[in-house]
């Protein structure tokens, strides 16, 4: 119970949250209409996706100084899981871009900065690939990781916010705060998105034990 | 050695190899001129907004396969031998000046040509060939670092590619606005923002590699 109170923390939050995503009181909106019940689901992708990018520079930072390929495991499969999120996201954006924007992809910063960073950890995964030995393929995909990091701020939050966008939050549009007018949202919103990063966290977990298990066997059988 | 003698000694070295073969300077000069008479050929005559956007897809690709060489074109020993007399610090900083002249050689000598052959008029000459040469300045930090990494892991030019294309981008976006407000002739004052944002991502890049480097030499 001391060990995993969290999972089951992680799992009563994403039924609350999708009971109470679904059924709560919304404000009543022009355009976006019900279609606001996607900011439970679409919003706490995101901040999931960068908890875990954010653990895996961690992981990179602590592998340069370690050497310990467990560090690289963990720093690896949080892109993994990471990158998933970020599908989901982009995913729950489009059809939230369909119904309210008319399209969905529109020509629009934040899109696309989104899009790229993606490509920025497909391409970390595939440099993984071109590189046969343990220890320099760990070395110097740590060293990619932490490069692109910075870069993934650029991209998703800085760059959208200096210039035109439809996306709330960026290019001087404001958030969803200002209609949440009782805090009955943010009730919702942030247990949604607190469960989806301990959920997120929990499949990590899982892929990284997977990992250590598969690496244990193969350096046993050498 | 301090830091600064070694680099400064490592340049030299760089500049008096290249200016013994002069294979790579001529190669890309040479590749960026026929580069831009392809585009000539089959554009014939674009608006301004092409124009810029052509302008940056050029020089992007002759400094890919500029700076992709710069890591590999020396032999594996000659490279230990470096590394015992002078920090790793010192030589990525060597690598990174270096090619920071060679950018802006050779982005001067591409916007010259461009702009003599495509003519199209533009507002602040000036102005663009400072989003030109900070461009150029910018693309030699990012990639030297990203060559530096692809070389390690076997330099395939691939690899090169999709490994520095996404991370260059917020520096192209930035630098293809600067570039149209130059175009277009606008008060300088508009542009100062973005200048300052391509002066931040440089020191930043820079700052990154010379931490990270250290980590990355050894084999």
């Amino acid at each position: 119970m001391k060990k995993y109170w969290w999972k089951i923390l992680g799992i009563i939050l994403l039924i609350y949250s999708i009971i109470m995503g679904l059924l709560g009181h919304v404000p009543a909106l022009p355009i976006v209409h019900e279609t606001i019940r996607n900011v439970y689901f679409h919003v706490p992708m995101w901040f999931t996706m960068f908890t875990l990018y954010i653990v895996s520079v961690v992981y990179s930072i602590k592998y340069l100084s370690s050497a310990n390929p467990q560090h690289d495991f963990v720093a690896v499969e949080s892109v993994n899981v990471g990158i998933i999120f970020c599908i989901f996201g982009l995913l729950s954006g489009m059809l939230w871009a369909n119904f309210t924007w008319g399209a969905p992809w529109p020509n629009d910063p934040k899109l696309n900065g989104s899009a790229i960073a993606t490509l920025m950890y497909l391409a970390y995964l595939v440099l993984r690939n071109a590189l046969e030995e343990e220890q320099k393929r760990a070395r110097i995909s740590a060293i990619y990781n932490i490069f692109a990091f910075p870069i993934m701020i650029a991209l998703m939050y800085i760059l959208p916010k200096t210039t035109d966008s439809l996306h709330p939050g960026a290019g001087g549009n404001s958030g969803f705060g200002q209609f949440d007018l009782d805090g009955s949202m943010k009730a919702v919103l942030y247990p949604a998105s607190l469960g989806w990063i301990l959920i997120g966290i929990w499949l990590m977990t899982l892929r990284f034990r997977i990992r250590k298990l598969e690496y244990q066997n193969h350096t046993a059988t050498l | 050695m301090s830091l600064f003698k070694e680099v400064k000694s490592l340049i030299r070295k760089d500049i008096v190899l290249e200016w013994r073969s002069k294979y790579a300077i001529n190669g890309i000069v040479l590749y960026v001129v026929s580069t831009v008479f392809v585009c000539y050929q089959a554009f014939k005559s674009v608006d301004p907004t092409t124009w810029n956007a052509l302008f940056w897809i050029i020089l992007l690709f002759a400094s890919v396969n500029a700076i992709n060489k710069s890591f590999v074109q020396e032999s594996r020993s000659r490279q230990f031998y470096y590394y015992t007399i002078a920090s790793a610090k010192a030589i990525i900083l060597s690598k990174i000046v270096y090619n920071m002249l060679m950018m802006l050689l050779l982005s001067s000598i591409a916007y010259l040509v461009y702009s003599i052959i495509f003519s199209t008029p533009l507002g602040d000459p000036i102005l663009y060939l400072i989003a030109v040469s900070l461009g150029g300045i910018g693309f030699a930090a990012v990639f030297t670092m990203v060559s530096a990494i692809s070389a390690k892991a076997g330099n395939n030019s691939t690899l090169m590619a999709i490994l520095s294309f996404p991370i260059i981008i917020p520096l192209l976006l930035v630098l293809i606005k600067v570039s149209k407000n130059a175009m277009d002739g606008l008060e300088r004052s508009i542009s100062y923002d973005e200048l300052t944002v391509l002066a931040a991502i440089n020191i930043l890049t820079v700052a990154i590699s010379l931490l990270l480097f250290p980590y990355l030499w050894r084999d």
